[in-house]
């Protein structure tokens, strides 16, 4: 039997011992003798939310298939073992074998979002890992980076040795031989490095080097040493159905975020909403079989055992096998007595049909993405919703028995007015107004609910905005409180609640998603103070974060206020995510021009991706 | 008809608390494609309920629950153990699945005494001669103890719950076994009768990290209501 790396006593006193044990259904024990590389994949945040994260769950799987390899799992000790380990000084270990991390061949980390960038560091302290590449040797593992933050690895290149870039499914086989090859040579980690940056996708920091203006952007950007690419295009899996994908996907003991089997319908998304980041970096569409999903389906739920079937994909009202998927699942499930969580779909007669026969109407309310208040807002941001089809959306809903609704929007989206943001307050008193228009008094049950809430835009790059400023902190809460004015001002605002985020977090986001190499002594001494989990409200410590700032001299408004020229170079041009920077620079200065553009399915607009050779660029055009 | 299963929990499972074990069953018996019966309702729920629940940080030889299962059956007793068997982690082990008579009750308000062993932790072995006090400590008349729950402090007399208490070898080490009341009403933890113990014998406060407990086994009771008749769960239900 193994024996845990953390003793009864420990796991008695911290909070959901579940975390830390492994064990669970469906994961993977192999002997560490019998192969040749192991990999510990990580998800820098609590167990809960990392175990509900897909990319890993289909990475651990297509690893582990591979007999020369396991691949085990570790996810951020919460905050009272993190502190057991740091006074008993117990290395941070893995959950399958609960060996320490730092005898593993790899460390892999993925980067979901930019606050979970002293979690890295707070991993690599733990497991005893210098926390700067430059300064590792060869006991230590390759920490190797991927997920979306990875598209601008720059504010954290020193802490890796490489980032893959791109989907997970096409590269590590070639860069593990490539590893083999190396341990059987014995040839030096830095040989080893600089041979895998010349992969495909394969991006390796340590040999390539910024050089600044002096006004503090980038003169140039380029590699130190021979041979290596001057630009890294995106990895990318053109056949989503005949891939990876993982039938027996492990189980947790605890209840996790996502507690139920998602299947991955398609990657990418044809709408090219402008402020969005996944919407560039996963083009072009590529949709999944639905004969296939279908399979995977019901061979998931027999392995897992789960209660709830879920779909994820950016838009899956655009998947065209949709219907038929569901219809399906739907006699599928009553079978299994399995329930059906539906992603947010497009509020339209289908999706109703299939929500009433999945959920309690009564209890279940809708949700619209208008995302701005105005049609020209969102004709600026290039969000095809009008305000027509949302009321007609909801009028359909309030006939359905649906009484609650919730809407999203965003502040702080560039060229933003009063008007604009009045415009939130006015829809949500539009929708309400239907529901009294509609609805008859007698088959009411008391006020309908509408629940608008905000978040603050912050522009990501590879996005149209990329060179728009952000708000400032002040600018954010005043807007916020404009909504909350109009909000009040609303005849039918106590059938109207507002929620906005804080504005703090949004800011250092903001500067970590378009920063560069100058932000990495920041984040050292940022989590030097002991910051970590900051994506936790409750740990987030803005006042920290400021000195670190000060500190280091790092002006905050010089990556977040700061309107870009067109012409700048920014830290992660050196990327090809295969949407060309000319695109961008098209769709920003159409966005000024309040112009909208057709989606993928209507008309292509050229944004480049068409050049990995399929997905919807080519549909209908054998 | 009503179905018992009894089942081992050890190693690292003794981690996972009694509402993840349940979690942890649902989705098992899903796994083993039992055929359960579920609740009338928009959102139906497997018809199962558990025994007595198990403290996190116990192993148990000992734990039950019952489910109901749809008819006719696609399974025998022994196919469904084996079918569970292969779904299970390692730390879950099924021992028996038993029906149940028609009009037996159910596994949570049939428990009227559990058997524990208790170890020493290495290093946290009280130094007082317990080996040898504890009988005296048995024999007493009344056993007074503050028993506090969430809402309150009260004082019990724990010598009418303690059926059996007596030192035996476990591993060719010295343990503690008792067979104490579980019942809904009147259970008692193991550590309370050690707590007791101690302080009898005027050794500090018992550390929670100290014992080692398992659970061997859950008991009903067949007795006529004057005298005992503990009859392990399993033995309620018959093999199929």
């Amino acid at each position: 039997m193994r024996k845990l790396a953390l003793r009864d006593e420990i796991l008695l006193q911290v909070d959901k011992p579940a975390r830390y044990i492994g064990n669970e259904v469906n994961s993977v024990m192999k002997q560490k003798e019998e192969v040749k590389v192991r990999f510990c994949m990580c998800f820098p945040d609590v167990y809960e939310i990392g175990m509900s994260h897909l990319g890993i769950q289909i990475l651990y799987d297509m690893l582990n298939q591979w007999d020369d390899v396991w691949c085990e799992r570790v996810y951020s000790p919460w905050t009272d073992l993190d502190a057991i380990m740091r006074k008993e000084n117990i290395p941070l270990f893995a959950l399958e074998s609960q060996e320490p991390v730092k005898e593993f061949d790899f460390l892999g980390i993925t980067i979901q979002y930019e606050m979970c960038y002293t979690n890295i560091l707070q991993i690599l302290d733990l497991s005893n890992i210098p926390l700067c590449a430059a300064e590792r040797t060869e006991e230590d593992p390759i920490v190797i980076g991927g997920g979306p933050c990875t598209y601008n690895p720059e504010p954290i290149a020193e802490f890796f040795d490489l980032f893959y870039i791109g989907e997970g499914e096409t590269q590590y086989r070639p860069l593990l031989d490539l590893y083999e090859k190396h341990k059987e040579l014995g040839t030096s980690r830095r040989d080893f490095l600089m041979e895998a940056g010349k992969l495909p996708g394969i991006y390796a920091p340590q040999f390539y080097e910024p050089v600044y203006k002096e006004d503090g952007t980038i003169a140039s950007f380029s590699p130190t040493v021979e041979g290596l690419p001057q630009t890294i295009q995106k990895e990318i899996v053109m056949d989503v159905t005949d891939t990876y994908y993982p039938m027996k996907p492990v189980v947790p003991f605890i209840k996790v975020t996502q507690d139920r089997v998602v299947l991955e319908i398609q990657r990418g998304c044809i709408r090219g909403c402008r402020f969005c980041q996944a919407g560039q970096l996963y083009r072009p569409v590529r949709e999944r079989d639905v004969e296939v999903l279908k399979k995977y389906a019901v061979e998931m739920l027999k392995n897992t055992g789960h209660e709830e079937i879920s779909l994820s994909s950016l838009s899956s009202s655009d998947y065209s096998g949709l219907e038929e998927l569901v219809n399906f699942l739907i006699e599928e499930c009553k079978e299994r007595t399995v329930n059906i969580s539906l992603p947010s779909l497009r509020i339209d007669a289908f999706s109703l049909d299939v929500m009433s026969k999945v959920q309690d109407v009564k209890k279940s309310s809708l949700t619209f993405a208008p995302e701005a208040g105005s049609q020209r807002m969102r004709d600026v941001i290039n969000k095809g919703l009008t305000e027509e089809v949302i009321l007609k959306g909801a009028e359909e809903a309030f006939r359905g028995g649906w009484s609650r609704v919730k809407l999203y929007f965003m502040l702080g989206l560039p060229g933003e007015t009063e008007e604009d943001i009045r415009g939130i307050a006015e829809l949500s008193n539009k929708i309400a107004a239907v529901y009294y228009e509609t609805v008859p008094k007698e088959k009411r049950n008391g006020r309908c609910q509408i629940v608008a809430s905000t978040s603050f835009f912050i522009p990501k790059p590879f996005t149209p905005f990329q060179w728009a400023k952000q708000n400032t902190k002040q600018e954010f809460l005043d807007k916020a409180y404009l909504t909350k004015q109009s909000v009040m001002e609303q005849l039918n605002q106590k059938s109207i609640k507002y929620n906005w985020h804080e504005a703090d977090a949004s800011v250092l986001e903001g500067v970590l998603a378009r920063g560069d190499r100058r932000l990495a002594m920041v984040l050292l001494k940022v989590y030097e103070k002991g910051c970590i989990f900051d994506a936790w409200g409750e740990y987030f410590n803005n006042d920290a974060w400021m000195e670190a700032f000060e500190e280091c001299q790092v002006d905050i408004a010089f990556y977040t206020t700061r309107e870009r020229g067109l012409d700048e170079i920014f830290p992660w041009d050196f990327i090809d995510c295969g949407v060309t920077k000319e695109f961008l620079k098209r769709e920003w200065l159409k966005s000024q021009e309040g112009v909208v553009s057709p989606n993928c399915r209507m008309q292509c607009q050229g944004c480049g991706a068409n050049r990995f050779g399929g997905g919807v660029c080519y549909e209908n055009k054998n | 008809m009503k179905i018992r299963i009894k089942f081992r929990k050890y190693g690292s499972m003794k981690f996972i608390g009694h509402l993840d074990i349940m979690r942890y069953f649902q989705k098992a018996i899903r796994r083993a494609e039992i055929s359960i019966a579920y609740s009338e309702g928009f959102s139906p729920h497997q018809i199962m309920s558990f025994a007595a629940p198990l403290g996190v940080g116990l192993m148990s030889n000992g734990e039950y629950l019952d489910i109901v299962c749809r008819e006719p059956l696609t399974m025998n007793g022994t196919q469904m153990k084996e079918a569970m068997n292969q779904v299970m982690v390692e730390g879950v082990e099924i021992v028996s699945v038993r029906a149940l008579p028609e009009d037996a009750g159910n596994a949570m308000a049939s428990v009227a005494a559990a058997r524990y062993t208790v170890c020493f932790r290495e290093g946290y072995e009280p130094d007082f001669d317990w080996k040898s006090q504890l009988e005296k400590f048995y024999q007493k008349l009344t056993i007074p103890v503050i028993k506090q729950t969430k809402k309150s402090t009260k004082e019990l007399d724990l010598k009418p719950s303690i059926y059996e208490l007596f030192v035996r070898e476990e591993n060719g080490q010295a343990a503690i076994e008792m067979l104490v009341d579980a019942s809904s009403a009147g259970n008692i933890k193991p550590g309370l009768v050690l707590e007791a113990f101690y302080k009898e014998n005027g050794a500090d406060g018992l550390e929670e990290a100290a014992l080692l407990i398992t659970r061997e086994d859950t008991y009903g009771d067949r007795g006529t209501g004057e005298t005992h008749e503990f009859v392990p769960l399993e033995d309620f239900g018959e093999e199929f």
